[in-house]
């Protein structure tokens, strides 16, 4: 099996976007949990801040990163000859 | 073809989920007939059990593919369905929100944990393996890293990480049982044991995911009646999530107004009270202070009855005090604990919504503790994040959707669905919080609502509400309340007929059914397909291979009921242990396996040993429950609590991995070759071919 220059294009973009999201999940759990209390003074609506992004905006972005992904590679797949058929 | 399966299948989900809500309709105007509340729950769980089973006769199959991963042909959408009832399990459903009702911000560690585990398998795991398309995790393990000894790993750590899970499944299913239905909870277990197997036992991957959606509808409508409910009764609002910022708000001045408020002050002194002279009289001796208490009773009485004038009704009590007092030294030194246990009660009410309350005598030791509960935090969100990208259970489902595409989108599916149940839990769990505090808390104890009665009778573990300063007020303090009670008491306190309260245990029993079904399925198959297959009879025909499957479907449930009749203790334990097993055995070898080409055979062997290693070893040494039966105990490393131990075994995996790797030769071209066929979705002119027959 031969990799051409847009395989090798294919597989740098994907690991530029899997890090890029892979950061945001990292700030939005570990950053923001480390400094829960410090945010907790912050009033969203109702809720600390901190609690809010640990009820439910962290949650919103995860769902959010995981479907980004799936329509980024989607178009990355077919620009670069990668995509499967109609029946794999 | 696929475009009218997805069709098909859209309209017969649509019919069932019609025709479940009106055989719910149709019991609601029975139980206003009045037909009594225990057939309502028998009715519940034949209905449901019938449901499953019919589902597995229909999808019943001889394929070895359908029988192993559905055949590839679920879509994205419902193989979302699938896997959030299969994530979902009875500690999701009836545990998470009383959790949260008693830890506060602090159990949000589970919700955050639970959720964005899923980016770890969009990102690093899914598509890979759907392209490598095969049967079981192992089998990755074995293809990626060559021989059998890897495999043998995967095979073990699948084994032990599912079964662990699945006996907590089972405890939760004979518990939900037992509860509606008045039902043994042996025959509890039982009776579930059966509706787990109809299903997979027929018709393997193929029955169970088409059951499972099923099991998921019923749970998420049963989660969300109730809830929706209570919001309307206390905003007006039907969208709880959206709403209870505001709800907290208050609930968080009312948490001031009781911290303060003398009467409680006075029912958690005397708690404090308590809990010290019980501690004072252990110290003395359990032996002399039973005897000096005892006489002091007697005494009592003694005096009583010589005084010049005897006043009857307090000879009554004084007598009724030495009747009720414990038998033995045994019953009396089991009364001092449970009063030492209490100790916990002479606490002001926890702030719902501050994270990492430390507590302590001094700024110091409070912000030590504080910080501690922090550090827990993040151990345990990390654990239960890699875990998630790691249970075999989980990752198996990624095999079952027709294409790369559809594996990624069919992540996403699933994160929305778990997503609709775990941005609930926290809002129940503040509506309910402000229920009690504005309507028991306050009440005299002969206007309590009838549930109050009901679930105390039931399980004084479960509820309790005593009079501890006896002015015939119910405090905050003397409301003892348990985890697994909110979600099945939140019809009750939203003023639901018992119809519902039917329909929640049903969606519990869903959530468990599900869970147990996906493990139990996997453990099944590691032993026939990577064992009996792959390693001692590689010429077995497909007829021969099901049958071994599902015999050892049969053993595998059977034991694990076995197991679970002995009621082997915390739940939550079980389950957070299962994830961090899972989090160090697999976690390290399937990503590198994937991304670092150089990854080799003897560091996978290594960094799976060594991870699931550190792990057991972490347990054995800290857990209670090992270091009581006489393992010694050593010191808690960081102060990190053994549910958050994934964090030792994927460290020191991934890093022994790496430096073996490192040490030792790369892999041959052949392996290469396969980590670039499943780094594409396609590519023209590769002539391999992984996908399992």
């Amino acid at each position: 099996m031969e990799l051409t220059e847009a395989h090798r294009d294919y597989w740098r973009k994907n690991l530029r976007m899997t890090a890029l999201l892979l950061t945001i999940w990292f700030v939005v759990t570990f950053v923001m949990a480390f400094y829960a209390r410090e945010l907790a003074t912050i009033n969203f609506f109702g809720w600390p801040l901190s609690f809010y992004m640990a009820a439910q905006g962290s949650l919103i972005i995860y769902v959010l990163i995981i479907g980004f992904y799936a329509m980024y590679m989607r178009k990355l797949d077919i620009e670069h000859g990668v995509a499967e058929g109609e029946e794999q | 073809m696929s475009q009218t399966f997805n069709q098909q299948l859209k309209k017969y989900y649509s019919f069932y989920t019609l025709g479940f809500v009106s055989f719910v309709v149709i019991l609601g105007i029975a139980e206003q007939m009045g037909m009594p509340r225990l057939y309502i729950g028998y009715a519940f769980l034949a209905a449901t059990i019938l449901l499953y089973a019919s589902i597995g006769v229909m999808s019943r199959t001889l394929d070895v593919a359908e029988y192993y991963v559905a055949g590839r042909k679920v879509p994205a959408l419902f193989n979302g369905m699938a896997t959030g009832a299969d994530w979902m399990s009875a500690a999701s459903f009836i545990g998470m929100a009383g959790g949260l009702y008693l830890q506060g911000f602090d159990g949000l560690a589970f919700i955050m944990g639970w959720t964005g585990g899923y980016c770890l398998v969009a990102l690093f795991l899914a598509p890979y393996l759907r392209k490598f398309g095969q049967f079981t995790i192992p089998d990755f393990l074995g293809a990626r890293y060559g021989g059998n000894f890897v495999r043998s790993i995967g095979v073990f750590a699948a084994i032990l990480v599912s079964f662990v899970y699945v006996v907590a499944q089972i405890y939760g299913v004979g518990l939900i049982t037992s509860r509606f239905t008045g039902l043994a909870f042996e025959i509890g277990v039982f009776v579930g044991l059966l509706g787990i197997l109809v299903c997979s036992f027929l018709g393997g991957m193929k029955a169970v995911t088409w059951t499972q959606v099923a099991q998921y509808i019923i749970l998420i409508v049963a989660y969300m009646i109730p809830v929706v409910w209570l919001s309307v009764k206390e905003t007006g609002i039907p969208i709880p999530q959206l709403v209870y910022g505001s709800v907290l708000e208050k609930v968080t001045a009312l948490e001031k107004k009781l911290t303060v408020d003398p009467k409680e002050l006075e029912v958690r002194k005397i708690f404090a009270d308590r809990a010290k002279a019980a501690g004072e009289k252990m110290k003395a001796g359990v032996e002399p202070s039973y005897n000096a208490d005892r006489a002091a009773l007697v005494a009592k009485v003694d005096e009583l009855k010589a005084a010049p004038t005897p006043d009857g009704a307090a000879i009554q009590a004084a007598e009724k005090a030495v009747d009720s007092f414990p038998k033995d030294g045994k019953a009396y030194e089991a009364q001092l604990k449970g009063q030492q246990g209490q100790a916990g009660r002479a606490a002001a009410p926890l702030p719902h919504g501050t994270p990492f309350v430390g507590v302590g005598k001094t700024d110091e030791e409070k912000k030590k503790s504080s910080d501690n509960k922090r550090n827990n935090f993040l151990a345990l969100v990390f654990s239960l994040m890699v875990g998630t990208a790691a249970l075999p259970h989980i990752l198996m489902r990624y095999y079952t959707t027709p294409s790369v595409h559809e594996a990624r989108v069919s992540v996403f599916w699933s994160l929305f669905f778990i997503f609709l149940l775990y941005f609930t839990a926290p809002a129940l769990a503040v509506l309910v919080k402000y229920d009690i505090y504005t309507n028991i808390v306050g009440l005299p104890f002969a206007d309590l609502p009838q549930w109050v009665n009901s679930w105390q009778a039931v399980d004084r573990a479960l509820l309790s509400i005593v009079d501890i300063n006896r002015d015939g007020i119910v405090q905050l303090a003397e409301i003892a309340i348990g985890q697994d009670i909110i979600v099945l008491v939140t019809p009750e306190i939203a003023g639901l007929p018992y119809v519902i309260s039917g329909l929640v245990a049903a969606g519990g029993l869903a959530a468990a059914l599900s869970t147990a079904d996906g493990l139990l399925l996997t453990i099944a198959n590691a032993l026939s397909h990577d064992v009996y297959y792959k390693m001692v009879n590689p010429d077995a025909t497909t007829a021969r291979r099901i049958t071994i499957s599902k015999v050892l479907l049969l053993v595998v449930a059977g034991s694990a009921a076995w197991v679970t009749s002995y009621k082997p203790g915390d739940i939550l334990f079980l389950v957070g242990a299962a994830f961090s097993l899972a989090a160090a055995a697999f976690f390290p070898a399937l990503v590198l396996g994937i991304f670092w080409k150089r990854a080799n055979k003897i560091a996978a062997v290594f960094g799976m040993l060594a991870g699931l290693g550190t792990v057991i070893y972490y347990m054995l040494r800290t857990y209670p429950f090992f270091t009581n039966m006489g393992v010694p105990k050593m010191d808690l490393w960081f102060a990190i609590a053994p549910i958050g131990s994934g964090v030792f075994g994927v460290t020191v995996g991934m890093t022994v991995m790496i430096v073996v790797s490192l040490l030792t030769k790369a892999p041959d071209q052949a392996t290469q070759d396969l980590i670039e066929h499943v780094r594409y979705p396609s590519i023209k002119g590769d002539t391999l071919n992984t996908a399992g027959t």
